[in-house]
């Protein structure tokens, strides 16, 4: 296949570009060129819809060229209330074709599975919108015959979890398949967001995933720096490169011992709860905040860190550094465990391609995938991290590649806090340019974070789409349980840990 | 066999049996270096259980409301005949042990019936679960028991002739289980034992088959199936729960300890204390290990019946 994306504009990672210097395409070419870049290898970053000044709806497409660590705007104005699905040729645009069908009512023609995947009000009220129904009550995917069965799990959970609705239609005890209906925790931030910033935004970015605080902050930093033309300083980029380690460190921590909780496995349950603790608490001595909020601001960090805190930290990062090894070395050395782990929920590198998995779920199928390495910006520019990689694709792939991340994460701090750069922690921020669009994407503890803002003549959010690596994963969840136990269900969705607000904003 | 010891067995099964999970769940604690419940926490909770109103939804019958009762009564009855060791069991008599696993039976009966009256998925998967385990879970204890009374001696289970009260019932059986059976068949008795242990975890629903502190209803096996019951219904289901687990560790640890001297207070005594040793094994497994896949726990249990069979089989060729 010819890449007619070759000869596209394309941007890095965390800049802005004037909008009036993109070629706007027709639906036709568009369409073309989504699924020509798609099937060269490019990854759908990011896909959203706002509306124009005339009134009409502009649809985007940012696609990802990792090799080349590009990122390629596309937009499209479109005239009607329709238009023909990308869904059949793309199945990375299907939850986004579904987002922008029920935000703006526009219809993609074609689409194999069209419903509410938020059942959030239409952004546009006198537009024929999808019409909204309570949450979770739609059509569900059924099979039927003899021994199939219906099990519906959630939104209430039997743990202290977020809200999710899961319909599982079963053989037995073999999932033929789930579908997975979210919503629940919808809070409408990126409208939120629109013609923002203003001083709540970087505290709707802090719990847009209350476990990627961090993550958010920084893309949302990102952004905020590119638009204004603002460099944040090198000791800045350092302590925020920290603070998303130890995000890491904390939340892997944590998913391993619960992971080795649900099989029963209670040594390591027990080891985990306390370590991610104690990282938690190594962010609180960064910046007062156990999940790093106050931490990132745009302009650099809110806090500095001086040398009594750097010993100190190291010091703490030391003992969780022994800790943690003899707590998740007892997992890969116990037979009980590594038979549950081994072969549960896998996924196929061309499952993964195909649907555009990221973060860590990506990099167990063996998919050399990580934002740190593919569009480094911040710290990864200047210290590259090496990439974890397994290539089973199962629950234990998925454990190992934490695992191997903790690690890499722990030397990655170490190194940085030994040299860390002198001068300010912060620059003061500029005003926003008008009329431009800027892309930021961070490699947060779950995978890619995408935020894209576009800015208006004012200089103000027209509009701000943020993909979590949620919204891009909880399909690979669903795949990954066919054919599988519908018991090992919870070991699988452990295995991910994908966010439920982190989807629903 | 008037002797006031006869009480020991059933007075101390109901009285101690809550203690048997506050010992598992300690001994849990103190491998994962944790503090822990208290050993008493069963207590608590049964009696805050009791003094609660239960809630029923509308789709339930009688079945429901009839199922923890049938299950503590099935229960209660069972240890009314199992021996403590050298104690003989207050209602031993001949064909005991058919009937206590058939009481055994009963209350799964009633439990499954419970969960399938819900309507709800899970308590039916579960019901599923629960009794597809128990089809090979029994024949392993019976083949297994046999393996031990034959090897006790001469009046084995098969053995026709005249029926005496408290001849040749389970409570016959262990009393014959001395210090000589052992020596001289402790192989058969041993194979018998592993063979027990793992129907003792299975039926209690312990790792490696279930997990009793989940709570992840897709998993469970027995736990999920009494999702719906509350208050002192829940109760009940507890503390039949705490029951059989006593029952199962009495059933092995009058196997496994061969005290058979003159005075039944200290056949019983020893009894007990064997039975706490085991609930430490019971968390010491617990510890060490994690759940199986359920497609992995037929093969399991197939391993216990075959340790039966061959017990069996070299009682009856050895």
């Amino acid at each position: 296949m010819t890449d007619i994306t070759s000869t596209l504009f394309s941007m890095s990672n965390g800049r802005a570009a004037d909008i009036s210097g993109l070629n706007r395409m027709d639906m036709p070419r568009f369409q073309e060129t989504v699924i020509n870049g798609i099937g060269c290898g490019l990854r759908l970053a990011a896909m959203f819809a706002h509306e124009t000044d005339a009134g009409a709806l502009r649809l985007w497409a940012i696609l990802a060229r990792d090799s080349q660590s590009e990122l390629l705007p596309l937009y499209t104005d479109c005239t009607g209330e329709s238009y023909p699905s990308l869904t059949p040729q793309c199945p990375q645009a299907h939850w986004f074709e579904r987002e922008i069908f029920e935000q703006w009512g526009l219809r993609p023609m074609g689409h194999p599975w069209l419903k509410p995947i938020r059942f959030q009000s239409p952004y546009r009220k006198h537009a024929a919108a999808a019409p909204t129904t309570p949450i979770g009550v739609t059509d569900f995917f059924q099979v039927s015959g003899e021994e199939v069965h219906e099990v519906a799990v959630g939104p209430v959970h039997a743990g202290i979890i977020e809200p999710g609705h899961f319909r599982f239609q079963c053989h037995g005890e073999t999932v033929l398949h789930l579908e997975i209906s979210l919503g629940y925790q919808h809070r409408g931030v990126e409208r939120r967001l629109m013609n923002g910033p203003d001083s709540r935004s970087i505290h709707y970015m802090e719990t847009l995933a209350g476990d990627t605080t961090v993550g958010h902050a920084v893309s949302y930093c990102q952004i905020m720096e590119a638009l204004s033309e603002t460099r944040a300083p090198q000791r800045a980029l350092a302590v925020r490169g920290i603070g998303l380690e130890l995000e890491r460190i904390a939340n892997h921590i944590g998913d391993l011992g619960a992971l080795s909780g649900d099989v029963g496995f209670l040594p390591t349950m027990s080891y985990c709860g306390r370590i991610r603790g104690d990282a938690l608490n190594i962010t609180a001595l960064l910046c007062g905040n156990r999940f790093g909020r106050g931490l990132v601001c745009p302009g650099g960090a809110g806090f500095d860190l001086d040398s009594a805190r750097q010993a100190e930290l190291l010091r703490r990062l030391d003992a969780l550094e022994s800790d943690a090894a003899s707590a998740v070395n007892l997992l890969w050395k116990t037979s009980s465990v590594m038979a549950r782990f081994e072969g549960t929920g896998p996924l196929t590198p061309q499952v993964c391609n195909e649907i555009g998995l990221v973060g860590f779920a990506a990099r167990a199928c063996g998919v050399r995938r990580d934002i740190r390495q593919d569009f480094p910006s911040g710290i990864y520019e200047y210290a590259r991290i090496p990439i974890s990689t397994q290539d089973s694709g199962d629950v234990l792939a998925r454990a190992y590649v934490r695992w191997l991340e903790i690690q890499r994460a722990i030397a990655f701090i170490r190194e940085q806090t030994a040299k860390l750069p002198d001068g300010p922690v912060r620059e003061p921020l500029g005003g926003l340019a008008a009329n431009r669009l800027a892309v930021s994407l961070t490699e947060g503890w779950r995978g890619e974070i995408c935020h894209v803002a576009i800015t208006d003549d004012q200089g103000r959010f027209r509009h701000y789409k943020i993909c979590d690596p949620s919204f891009h994963n909880w399909f690979g969840l669903a795949l990954a349980l066919r054919e599988q136990q519908i018991s090992d269900f919870p070991l699988c969705n452990k295995s991910f840990n994908l966010s439920y607000c982190g989807h629903d904003l | 066999m008037t002797d006031l010891s006869v009480l020991l067995g059933p007075i101390s099964a109901l009285v101690l049996a809550p203690l048997i999970p506050g010992i598992i769940n300690r001994t849990k604690a103190v491998v994962a270096g944790r503090t822990g419940q208290s050993l008493l926490q069963l207590y608590a909770d049964l009696l805050r259980l009791f003094r609660k109103g239960a809630v029923y939804s509308r789709t339930t019958s009688w079945v429901f409301k009839a199922g923890p009762v049938a299950g503590l009564s099935c229960m209660a009855v069972s240890l009314a005949m199992l021996p403590l060791g050298g104690v003989p069991g207050a209602m031993a008599f001949t064909g005991d042990l058919i009937v206590m696993v058939y009481l055994m039976g009963l209350s799964r009966f009633f439990t499954a019936a419970a969960a399938m009256d819900t309507g709800s998925a899970f308590e039916g998967m579960g019901a599923s679960r629960e009794v597809q385990f128990s089809v090979l879970a029994e024949p392993a204890l019976l083949v297994g028991l046999a393996a031990v009374a034959l090897a006790a001696g001469p009046a084995g289970l098969f053995d026709a002739g005249p029926v005496v009260n408290g001849f040749r019932s389970l409570s016959e059986i262990y009393h014959q289980l001395t210090l000589s059976v052992w020596a001289n068949d402790g192989a058969i008795l041993l194979l018998a034992a592993a063979a027990l242990f793992i129907v003792a975890l299975t039926e209690n629903c312990r790792i490696p088959v279930d997990d009793p502190n989940t709570h992840l209803e897709l998993t469970m096996i027995h736990e999920v199936m009494v999702l719906d019951h509350s208050g002192p219904d829940f109760g009940m289901i507890l503390y039949a729960a705490a029951l059989k687990l006593w029952f199962f560790l009495a059933l092995l640890s009058g196997l496994l300890i061969p005290v058979r001297s003159e005075n039944l207070w200290i056949n019983g005594i020893s009894t007990i204390i064997g039975i706490f040793f085991l609930a430490v094994g019971v968390g010491l497994v617990e510890s060490v290990m994690a759940r199986l896949r359920l497609l992995r726990i037929p093969q399991l249990l197939a391993g216990a019946l075959s340790l039966s069979a061959l017990a069996l089989v070299l009682v009856l060729w050895g």
